[in-house]
């Protein structure tokens, strides 16, 4: 069977350049302006078949496109005098380069250069419900073909005033670069145009629409560098913080000692009120904030204040302690009917706690006045997080206006509005306005965390074939109420046969869990546990660990049957896309060369957000490499090498693409070896980045390469999260390959004697050091 | 209060501000310079660095009475004009190399990258993987490898 689902070739593509009839609006306004609905092109679904799993009909991408078809959504594309386009898209931009790629659509159908294209994030809209929701990698597979079809209303409208200011017909005229032309040469800008083609009232316009076919693009699928790349190398790039919003003081929150513990009594308000620079000190229910003149003076603040503080949700308890729990909460595999002289593989991982913390801390600016509130923040979610906002501060929704600033990075962070609600809180209880950020420590302490699982996996075998293949995977639960549960219940009815009776969690597990080898009867369940810790869908959520695992075992049957781990998996794939671009990271990364002793090659495929992707690292696990030291860093084995070969459809944007893919990496190349949070006594010990310990430059491959595979798709596929698993596992089998040793807990470092210092827990944040000039260079 | 003064891209300046306060919260919350990123403020992720008299640091664990008057601190925004053209031959660089996604640690790198290379130079060589490797700044959406291409060809323009 083939991998696409039917509903995923979009009609206008499939048929080239046919037109299509859609329903557009013409705004009122002094230019022009064309709204659409952001769910024109989501088509009914085809039956899912049954056999043999169900990403492979209808995945996680297909559930985020479905979840907002009910609701009628306007997004608007304005042609301006300037003869710019602009276009607020209701997502957010975190660092995955979406305005880029929108933009370039917009351009693309537009006939504009992309610099004259401005995309900027929406508010928090209520009215769109679901449709405001950034994850899953779905950005560009669920707005692509409305923003298409409001740039080809919009170019039509232009088109029309030419003609008749131009005095010619539309079929005549040329559009090229924010210029129309008539063939006698005489011409009108699209600024000239846009208030000729503005509409006195909004009407509803039916539009023959004809979009360009993949074979006229001139934007689409060219590499193009991000549009905010200039802002940022020079500094303008604003965040959260950089907004100047009037009053708005730093404020930082001095919390437990213990995994959510909350705050009884301050024993010393009064005295540290009068620290230099303090403004405010209140109770809130996270902890006590500290208001200040700057975030230097909050962070005295903590440090000098006395709280008594009531008990954390895992008092006494440590990673050992959740892991038992989990044993307990495993499903048991079964015992499948084999044939006697079948031979059984059975293995069973486990995967700590990881933090998905941002570079850019949890933070928000917050405004909270009696009447109403305005918030400044990075979501990806950011209507629900208006709605606890109202909640928190006792306003109606509507009277909170909640803007959408660019993040510095989310990986699963930024679903959740945890800074923004604090910040309104804080606010509220000064009331006066903040800016709130968390302190470094309070990140991987605090904030949330990729669960802790494990993995089991029996597979079976006998005469060269795969007979069966269970997994069962326990996890720490993963908190989806960010939305997605709620997106999920309204969604329900639309969901293949088979969901319906799991919860939010298994139904994300089952739409994005796929084992894409023929490996007989297969099996794949998850099991969620423990709601006691902050936990996130971090990046590649279930996928990452679940498809180590996976990889690891694949391999492992290749050496019970005695065959090289490429074949094997070439042999077994079910589709051509993830064999292409297997065969083609083979031949690229040069399979198979001999390695010396302690060193070695790993080979994986991951198949996921629609598309396909193979990775090959080469790992170096001799002792002067894993020992060689740098001052407070891990170390360990280090991957030399690494090539990506990804198949992601319609690619919009190649060097965006391949940005994604080098950070999926990143992130596999830490979640395997490096980066871990441990739990003791009822805290994670973590509380610097020299303590959980992302990857860093000396963990990079010096030979790092991504090639993205021509597609003739006309499905784009997910681009944010696609390079993680895929990373994950191929690391992973390098290293058992070089040391000969399966691992069986990751990541592989996680045992080791703790690396560094831990710090202190009273006060929870770390004293601002003064010695900055010791390590000038 | 007490008075600080210094020079801040090429401009002399004085804040009023208690001693101990550290440089990145003067440059930040106080003169509302905010290419300097906070990331930790215990001089670890260098997501602040900057420059004092043309050699990195990092502000977030300087009390600002050591700076004295004579010092010039260069930030991400000012370090263009301390060469002539429009941009540093390593911003250019990472716009080439299309370096950045969310940005956030961007200002650091390059203000990091520049010294290294600096660095390098003043002792007559190349930058090499083994130079690139002693970069601390982190990156959490993982641009690492473009920074690597990014720090070299920057390097050949300076
Ligand atoms: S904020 Fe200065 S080094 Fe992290
Ligand atoms: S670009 Fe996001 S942290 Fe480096």
């Amino acid at each position: 069977m083939t991998s696409e689902p039917l509903h995923s070739v979009q009609p206008s593509a499939r048929r080239g350049t046919t037109r299509r009839g859609f329903i557009g609006y013409l705004i009122a306004g002094t230019t022009l302006a064309v709204a659409v609905d952001l769910n024109l092109d989501a088509p009914a679904h085809a039956a899912v078949p049954s056999p043999p799993q169900i990403p492979e009909a209808y995945d996680l991408n297909d559930l985020l496109t479905d979840a907002a078809r009910p609701t009628a959504q306007l997004v608007t594309v304005e042609i301006r005098e300037d003869g710019h386009a602009y276009f607020e898209i209701p997502r957010a931009e975190v660092g995955q380069g979406i305005t880029t790629s929108t933009a370039m659509i917009l351009a693309e159908e537009l006939d504009l250069p992309v610099r004259h294209v401005h995309v900027s994030l929406a508010p928090a809209r209520p009215e769109l419900i679901w449709n405001q929701l950034t994850g899953g990698s779905n950005t560009t597979v669920s707005t692509m073909t409305p923003v298409r079809v409001a740039a080809a209303i919009a170019k039509g409208a232009l088109l029309q005033a030419a003609a008749i200011e131009l005095g010619s017909v539309v079929t005549l005229l040329r559009s090229k670069n924010g210029v129309i032309e008539a063939p006698d040469g005489s011409s009108r800008t699209y600024g000239e145009l846009s208030v000729k083609a503005a509409s006195s009232t909004t009407v509803e316009v039916e539009a023959d629409v004809k979009l360009k076919a993949s074979s006229e693009f001139k934007v689409i699928g060219t590499p193009t560098k991000r549009v905010d790349a200039m802002d940022i190398v020079t500094g303008r790039k604003k965040f959260a913080m950089d907004y100047d919003v009037p009053g708005a003081l730093p404020t930082m929150i001095c919390r437990a000692p213990t995994l959510n513990g909350t705050p009884k009594a301050i024993r010393n308000k009064a005295e540290v009120e009068a620290m230099p620079g303090v403004t405010d000190v209140a109770m809130i229910d996270t902890g006590i904030a500290v208001r200040a003149r700057t975030f230097g003076q909050c962070i005295d603040g903590i440090r000098a204040l006395e709280v008594d503080w009531n008990a954390g949700s895992v008092d006494g308890e440590d990673d050992a302690s959740v892991l038992a729990n989990l044993r307990k909460a495993e499903i048991p595999l079964a015992v499948p009917k084999i044939p006697l002289l079948a031979k059984t593989i059975d293995m069973d991982f486990e995967f700590m706690f990881r933090s998905s913390a941002a570079l850019e801390p949890n933070c928000a600016v917050a405004d909270v006045r009696s009447d109403r509130a305005e918030i400044w923040a990075g979501l990806k979610i950011p209507i629900v997080t208006q709605g606890r906002i109202a909640e928190a501060v006792g306003l109606p929704q509507t009277k909170v206006k909640v803007n959408v600033v660019e993040s510095g990075g989310s990986f699963g962070h930024k679903l959740f509005g945890d800074g923004a609600i604090e910040a309104a809180k804080a606010s509220k209880a000064f009331g006066k306005p903040v800016r709130l950020m968390w302190h470094r420590a309070d990140e991987p302490r605090q904030g949330r965390l990729r669960p802790m699982a494990t993995s089991r996996i029996r597979a079976t075998h006998l005469a060269g074939q795969v007979l069966t293949f269970e997994q069962r995977h326990t996890s720490v639960s993963t908190d989806w109420r960010h939305g997605f549960g709620e997106m999920l219940t309204a969604t329900a009815v639309s969901l293949p046969p088979g969901l319906g009776n799991l919860g939010v969690s298994e139904t994300i597990f089952t739409l994005s869990t796929e084992l894409p080898y023929d490996f007989g009867v297969v099996t794949q369940l998850l099991n969620e546990t423990d709601q006691r810790f902050n936990t996130s869908a971090m990046r590649n959520p279930y996928s990452a660990d679940v498809r180590t695992a996976n990889e690891l075992v694949v391999d492992a049957i290749a050496k019970a049957m005695g065959k090289d781990p490429l074949d094997l998996r070439l042999e077994f794939l079910k589709d051509d896309r993830t064999r292409k671009v297997l065969k083609k990271v083979a031949e690229l990364g040069n399979w198979g060369r001999s390695m010396p002793a302690g060193t070695a090659q790993g080979i994986a495929i991951h198949k996921e957000y629609k598309g396909a992707t193979a990775c090959l690292v080469e790992i170096d696990c001799r002792p002067e490499t894993v020992n060689r030291k740098i001052r407070d860093a891990v170390t360990g084995p280090r991957v030399t090498k690494a090539t990506l070969v990804v198949d992601a459809g319609l690619v919009v944007n190649p060097t965006g693409l391949k940005a994604q893919m080098m950070g999926g990496f990143s992130d596999g190349l830490a979640m395997t070896l490096t980066s871990s949070c441990h739990l003791e006594d009822g805290h994670f010990l973590e509380a610097s980045w020299d303590n959980y310990f992302y990857t860093r430059e000396w963990n990079i491959p010096p030979e790092f390469e991504v090639v993205v595979m021509p597609s003739d798709s006309e499905q784009p596929g997910g681009a944010g999260e696609a390079g993680v698993a895929v990373s994950c596992a191929a690391i992973a089998c390098a290293y058992a390959r070089a040391t000969g040793k399966m691992p069986k807990r990751f990541p592989i470092n996680h045992d080791d004697p703790i690396g560094f210092d831990v710090k202190e827990f009273v006060p929870p944040v770390p004293a601002s050091p003064t010695n900055g000039l010791d390590y000038v260079y | 209060m007490p008075e600080h003064t210094f020079v801040v891209n090429g401009e002399k300046i004085t804040v009023d501000v208690a001693d101990d306060v550290r440089l990145l919260w003067v440059l930040r919350d106080v003169l509302g310079i905010k290419g300097p990123k906070y990331g930790c403020g215990i001089n670890v992720c260098k997501a602040c660095t900057s420059h004092i008299n043309g050699k990195a640091f990092n502000p977030c664990a300087v009390p600002v009475s050591q700076v004295s008057e004579s010092d010039e601190i260069t930030t991400i925004e000012g370090l263009a004009d301390t060469v002539p053209g429009d941009l540093h031959p390593m911003q250019e660089a990472w716009l080439e190399k299309d370096v950045a996604q969310c940005g956030y640690c961007q200002p650091g790198q390059i203000m990091a990258a520049v010294a290294l290379v600096n660095k390098v130079h003043a002792e007559g060589r190349e930058i090499t993987d083994t130079d690139l490797d002693t970069i601390r700044n982190v990156c959490r959406c993982g641009t690492y490898a473009r920074i690597r291409k990014a720090v070299k060809a920057g390097a050949a323009r300076m």
